[in-house]
């Protein structure tokens, strides 16, 4: 029986003894293949026979209506924005996620609190007091950081869904166009990735490679994931 | 331990278990500061339009957690705090606020979650100049809630801590654990206790007093309409019916005295 670990004090009211599934979070900056990667390992691991589910930000769907809502807006402050995902984080983690694993499935996340804070933390919030926030947060059995360069952000966008507002940071940033923001943002994040990667003990991934190269790093390391 | 205020206005709470009074009392305070020419903002727990629709929701389908439920409830406070709050107390006004950051370190405490990480979660707050806290034995809190309304809704009676199938049993038990978790922070927070089962009048008197030593020797800004405002004016003030049942009839007692 493997050990529960939560950042903080987790769910108190809750005492969680044994999760036999594997809780799989993919990292990343926008554009850097997380998606994608996300969809072939759910593919892979059903072909293996392992039950799976998945995750990401806002698909609480006590959240999603009300979060979504509140971005077409302009009333939504940083702090209220920061305290909104960290609801709707919850939510999926106690209601969706905590289930799951006690099921034995695998869950993989797209996503996990660590790129909510480093939004946060890249617009002004206080790193101490948002890391605070989530000691609720389970520790991931593994945390892919996927980590690809700007230009390679870039040129992924170029060729994909093109640039959007939110990717850009163009709600903080002094850049007057989708592109200067969106590289100045993304580096911003990069450096707060790169800098978080050792105290959550990520398993960085260099993403610059083509997606069957990724892919096939990715599986290796769970493939010994599994077999623990 | 919040940080201290350090803006121009000043901030004024209150805080108590339903049926403590502390809605009537701050609304008679803000009648009454206004009177005295203040600026005065007043925000009520729980009333930012950004998280309604969320709130009623989670309600309607009971999906909160005790962690969903604290965090939404702070999502709300942040909102009215950032867009309204503190623009006001920069601003110099009196800012009112019928429950603070110190509803959610009971409540959510007795809902289970950690006291220290709920702490945190606020800690943005500043220390109110003033926190009046309305002490009422639970019987008469009971007593006030049951005698008028029809029903007390599932999480106001704490239905979600699985206390008792019975709603006025688990909101009984409920509310004497905030009670209990009230008491522990009247060190902590420097609360000023006011007894809630005394006659309005003489609990609002009190209030004044408190109110009067924290704000003398301070201007703040002045308010444009400084002629008196009569005493009947609809406050720009979001309360509950309860309250607003409870304060017609004061008012009809306390009248043009207050």
């Amino acid at each position: 029986m493997k050990a529960v670990h939560f950042y903080g004090a987790g769910f108190p009211y809750n005492p969680i003894k044994n999760l036999p599934g594997k809780l799989i979070v993919v990292e990343g900056t926008d554009g850097v293949g997380r998606s994608t990667q996300t969809q072939l390992l759910r593919r892979w691991l059903e072909e293996e026979g392992y039950a799976v589910s998945d995750t990401g930000l806002r698909r609480s769907p006590m959240t999603q209506p009300g979060l979504d809502a509140a971005k077409l807006g302009h009333t939504l402050s940083r702090l209220t924005m920061i305290l909104f995902y960290a609801t709707d984080f919850a939510d999926r983690l106690e209601n969706q996620i905590i289930p799951a694993l006690k099921a034995g499935f695998y869950v993989l996340s797209d996503r996990y609190f660590y790129s909510i804070i480093a939004r946060d933390i890249v617009r002004g919030a206080d790193p101490e007091w948002a890391r605070k926030l989530y000691g609720f947060a389970l520790k991931p059995d593994i945390t892919f950081y996927l980590n690809a360069d700007v230009p390679h952000l870039v040129s992924r966008l170029v060729h994909g869904r093109g640039f959007n507002y939110w990717e850009s940071g163009m709600d903080f940033h002094c850049a007057n166009n989708l592109y200067d923001s969106f590289c100045t943002y993304q580096s911003e994040l990069i450096q707060e990735f790169d800098d978080m990667a050792g105290e959550f003990n990520f398993t960085t991934i260099d993403a610059n490679r083509s997606v069957n190269e990724v892919f096939e790093d990715l599986r290796s390391h769970i493939k010994k994931l599994s077999e623990e | 331990m919040l940080k201290p205020n350090t803006y121009n206005g000043k901030l004024i709470v209150v805080e108590g278990i339903d049926g403590s009074g502390k809605s009537t009392q701050i609304d008679l305070l803000y009648k009454w500061l206004e009177i005295q020419g203040k600026s005065v903002y007043f925000s009520e727990w729980n009333s930012s339009e950004l998280v309604k629709s969320t709130t009623r929701l989670a309600k309607q389908e009971h999906m909160f957690t005790p962690t969903s439920f604290s965090l939404l409830q702070a999502t709300d406070f942040a909102d009215r705090w950032q867009n309204r709050i503190l623009p006001m107390l920069k601003a110099g006004a009196v800012v009112l606020a019928d429950r603070y950051a110190f509803t959610a370190f009971a409540r959510d405490v007795t809902r289970g979650v950690d006291p220290l990480w709920v702490r945190n979660l606020y800690s943005f707050a500043p220390q109110p100049d003033v926190v009046l806290y309305f002490r009422v034995p639970l019987d008469v809190a009971v007593e006030r809630i049951t005698s008028s309304r029809a029903k007390i809704k599932y999480y106001e009676a704490g239905m979600d801590l699985g206390l008792s199938d019975n709603r006025i049993t688990s909101f009984r038990l409920f509310q004497q654990r905030i009670i209990d978790e009230y008491d522990k922070m009247v060190d902590e927070f420097n609360f000023t206790a006011i007894d809630g089962t005394l006659p309005v009048q003489a609990q609002q008197k009190l209030v004044r007093q408190i109110a009067r030593k924290a704000l003398s020797g301070w201007e703040g800004l002045p308010n444009p309409r400084s002629t008196p405002v009569k005493i009947n004016k609809k406050p720009s003030t979001k309360t509950s019916k309860r309250a607003k049942n409870v304060r017609a009839d004061m008012m009809k007692e306390v009248g043009e005295n207050a």
